[in-house]
């Protein structure tokens, strides 16, 4: 078994897990979460002997392992697909099989398996609690099991199938193909408590707006294959003269060829990684249960959407050099990911819902990456990508066992109060201490606390990637930003762990179980050291320690590195990197500590101090800024008046109905003319006559048959005589003379 | 010699005569009579033929025997006949035997 062989195996357990759950053992629950979990860990091991192998192969990125074969005939060659390992898709594989390797384990706690069923649990609605009654005869109410537990078990198996195979593709179109199995899981995952309308509307959101990028994905996609005649990565973005080619042709707008494929694929990457504008579908998404947002929402999916940006970067910065203005990919690129990144900081500082804040965390999160591709910080932006995926998902589990331990406490109390909503919580570090720990050791992460952090190296790697290219407004939008994600996260971390418990669910709240709480741990592991590997040489101290592994593994994907413009000069990289380093700090721990000190005190479940300090701004930031009501007004109820006034009533029951009922009422018209004024008064007359006089004619030939046999003598003689006559005269005439 | 056409006329008013009584005629016996004459007709046309043209042959009066032959038979037959209609009917007179009236 060659590890190419490998290679094509690494999407296949899950898969095969997803079809013998949904065929053969959708009612057995343990042996579906087994499949699943044990497809998950068939892949995440192919994945570390690929991942062991990749990383010591010399020169990985110019000789990528792959393997190929041909596909669909076209014409006289074959479109050929494969798979590939290089730098790029070895670190996005590490990372992936890890996390979803403990999400799936992470679930089989999270949907109470071993637990009762419900008391009046419904399939589309979440569990609700069981009564049980305990040794003294008392009734108590404890979490019940999932009533469709296999079909999610099923449906995450299918996701991660498609989330492997985006990996190890080596060409955009099985990506695209990987990309859209990820939307459909996004929809089917999201929708799982099909019976709950809230799920139903943001599944549709999710997958309608990032329907949207997909279309001029595609139309990327499309457009690239018909300039190059491939989708291949290495035959594209590794080979200097296609690039050269694409850069050069102009198409409108001023864009060359490989500007706009690279933007129209960039359109790709803002619905799935939901950037500004279309990101209003990823706080929606919390609909579904938390695995999933751990899974699609923080580690994976919106990973894919980076992940694609990452790999047109070639495409997009051929011919640029640092220093230099930047083309209008990349510059759009930087514009939306720098806004969403502080777009959304903004709105999470004022939510309420616990899983909420994670998301709009992601999105600026992913705005991060974008931006740092968009000045041209390459290392950076995948570092941040892999660092932040172990956080985030961490986060959500934790978030996951948080409201699982409210859940807990509700069930206890009997209390009518929303489990996530943060204000509800209080003091639960005394309750859940593990999950308090890796919880906070993800927090630190993403808000970048410093050194002992994954998140302070990567984010730190970004800010430094910004400012030494020159970007300063970049910088400091990007720094502003990092200050408001610690502020948010302390604040987060500060209402639900610290302080005192706000109600009485809260007091009650229990840890969960080790299933839960281990794969945490594993995480937080990762989110406390996966930056070690890629210091920067130029840090203070530590820098001279080790190599910027990292940074030089993933940058030999390159084919040929980042130039600098020559006359660019503006800072030397020691100040660059102090100077980064030094507003690293400040906003981090700067915002950590502002965060602690407004909310130490929090004592209302009610109110949030910062609607009083904030006032009208606060009610824009609680509201999003309005933006899914603009959407509302603008595009959804308009394409509602079209679907259903416009083209339902006017044109298909007005129009075309209308049109075939004419054409009935003609018809029978004409019809019934026909009949009244043709048929009836001349046919019908005219038959009925003649079948008038055929009895009287008959009744007058009847006295010719009398009974009489010399009548009949008589008629037969005459006509023999008549008979003779004729031939005699017919002969005459015949034979004259 | 006596011109054949006048042996011709004869037969032919012999057998006019015949034809009328078979028309004309109620009684069936009648009819009968009125067929032997007929057949009466057409044997002195025969045998005038027989006569004036080819003499030597014996094919004429042979024929002209058949002839009689057949027409004693027929009439043997037809008095058969209409015995067996007069013990059902009780008439022989043509025109009121008309069972097969339409």
């Amino acid at each position: 078994m060659t590890i190419e062989t490998l290679l094509w195996l690494i999407p296949l357990p899950p898969l095969l897990a997803f079809a013998l759950i949904i065929l053969f053992t959708n009612r057995q629950r343990a042996l579906s979460h087994t499949l699943a979990v044990l497809g998950a860990f068939l892949s995440w091991l192919a994945a570390m002997i690929v991942f062991l192998q990749a990383i010591r192969t010399e020169k990985l990125g110019e000789h990528p392992l792959t393997s190929v074969i041909n596909w669909l005939p076209t014409g006289g060659t074959w479109f050929q697909i494969g798979v590939q390992v290089d730098p790029l898709s070895a670190v996005t594989l590490f990372f992936v099989a890890w996390t979803v390797l403990m999400i799936f384990i992470y679930s089989v706690g999270y949907h109470n398996f071993g637990q009762p069923e419900g008391d009046h649990d419904q399939k589309g609605l979440p569990p609700h609690g069981a009564t049980v009654t305990d040794e003294n005869g008392h009734p108590r109410k404890v979490p019940s099991i999932e009533p469709m537990y296999a079909r999610f078990f099923a449906f995450i198996s299918l996701f991660a199938f498609a989330m492997y195979l985006l990996v190890v593709s080596d060409n955009l179109l099985t990506l695209y193909v990987g990309w859209e199995i990820m939307g459909l899981c996004s929809y089917l995952l999201i929708g799982f408590w099909y019976a709950k309308k809230s799920a139903r509307d943001a599944a549709m959101k999710a997958f309608v707006t990032t329907r949207i990028g997909d279309v001029f994905m595609l139309l990327g996609l499309a457009y690239l294959y018909t300039q190059t005649g491939t989708l291949n990565y290495h035959a594209i973005f590794n080979d200097p003269a296609v690039l050269q080619r694409l850069a050069s042709s102009p198409t409108f707008l001023g864009l060359s060829v490989a500007g706009a494929a690279g933007l129209l694929l960039f359109i790709g990457t803002v619905g799935k990684s939901a950037q500004f504008p279309l990101h209003v579908w990823l706080p929606d998404a919390m609909e579904g249960p938390t695995p999933v947002s751990a899974m699609i929402h923080a580690a994976t999916m919106v990973s894919a959407g980076v992940y694609l940006a990452i790999r047109i970067f070639p495409l997009i910065s051929y011919g640029w050099q640092v220093g230099a203005p930047l083309p209008p990919a990349m510059s759009t690129m930087t514009f939306i990911g720098a806004f969403s990144a502080l777009f959304a900081a903004t709105i999470a500082v004022a939510q309420n819902d616990i899983k909420r804040v994670l998301a709009y965390s992601t999105i600026s999160q992913l705005g991060y990456m974008i931006a740092a591709l968009g000045v041209g910080a390459y290392g950076a932006a995948i570092f941040h990508l892999f660092t932040h995926a172990f956080f985030k998902a961490l986060l959500f589990l934790g978030s996951g066992l948080v409201i699982h331990g409210m859940e807990h406490g509700i069930l206890h109390t009997g209390e009518h109060i929303d489990p996530q909503d943060m204000l509800n919580m209080g003091g639960l570090r005394k309750r859940m201490p593990v999950t308090f720990l890796t919880f906070l050791a993800g927090g630190l992460s993403l808000s970048g606390f410093p050194l002992i952090t994954a998140g302070f190296w990567s984010k730190d790697a970004i800010l430094e990637g910004a400012f030494s290219s020159g970007h300063v407004i970049v910088f400091l939008v990007l720094a502003l930003s990092a200050l408001l994600t610690a502020f948010y996260t302390m604040r987060q971390i500060t209402l639900a762990f610290l302080g005192q418990p706000r109600t009485n669910a809260a007091a009650q709240a229990v840890e969960s179980r080790r299933t839960m709480v281990l794969p945490l741990v594993v995480l937080s592991v990762f989110a406390i050291g996966a930056g070690w590997v890629g210091i920067p040489q130029a840090f203070p101290g530590l820098g001279a320690l080790s190599p910027n592994w990292f940074e030089e593994f993933v940058s030999g994907t390159l084919a040929f590195p980042l130039e600098v413009l020559p006359t660019f000069n503006w800072v030397s990289s020691e100040t660059a990197t102090l100077v980064s380093l030094g507003v690293s700090l400040v906003v981090s721990l700067g915002g950590l500590f502002l965060g602690w000190l407004v909310y130490r005190r929090q004592s209302s479940a009610t109110t949030d101090p910062l609607q009083r300090s904030l006032g009208a701004v606060y009610i824009v930031l609680k509201n999003k800024y309005f933006v899914d009501e603009a959407y509302q007004a603008v595009f959804v109820r308009p394409s509602y008046w079209l679907a259903e006034t416009f083209t339902s009533k006017w044109m298909d029951q007005g129009v075309i109905d209308g049109f075939l009922h004419a054409l009935a009422r003609g018809a029978l018209g004409f019809g019934n003319f026909l009949r009244n004024f043709i048929d009836l008064p001349l046919w019908n007359r005219a038959f009925e006559w003649v079948a008038s006089r055929v009895v009287p004619f008959g009744q007058s030939l009847r006295p010719l048959q009398s009974g009489k046999v010399q009548q009949y003598l008589v008629a037969g003689l005459l006509a023999t005589l008549a008979f003779a006559a004729l031939f005699y005269f017919v002969i005459r005439l015949a034979f004259p003379g | 010699m006596i011109p054949t056409s006048w042996y011709l006329f004869v037969a032919a008013a012999l057998f006019c005569l015949g034809l009328y009584g078979v028309l004309a005629r109620k009684n069936a016996i009648a009819i009968l009579m009125g067929v032997e004459l007929m057949l009466n007709a057409v044997n002195i046309n025969l045998i005038v033929f027989w006569r004036y043209w080819g003499a030597k042959e014996v094919a004429g009066p042979a024929f002209v025997i058949i002839v009689l032959a057949a027409a004693a038979a027929e009439v043997a037959v037809g008095l058969a006949l209409i015995i067996s209609a007069y013990r059902r009917r009780h008439t022989i007179a043509a025109d009121e035997i008309d069972a097969l009236k339409g």
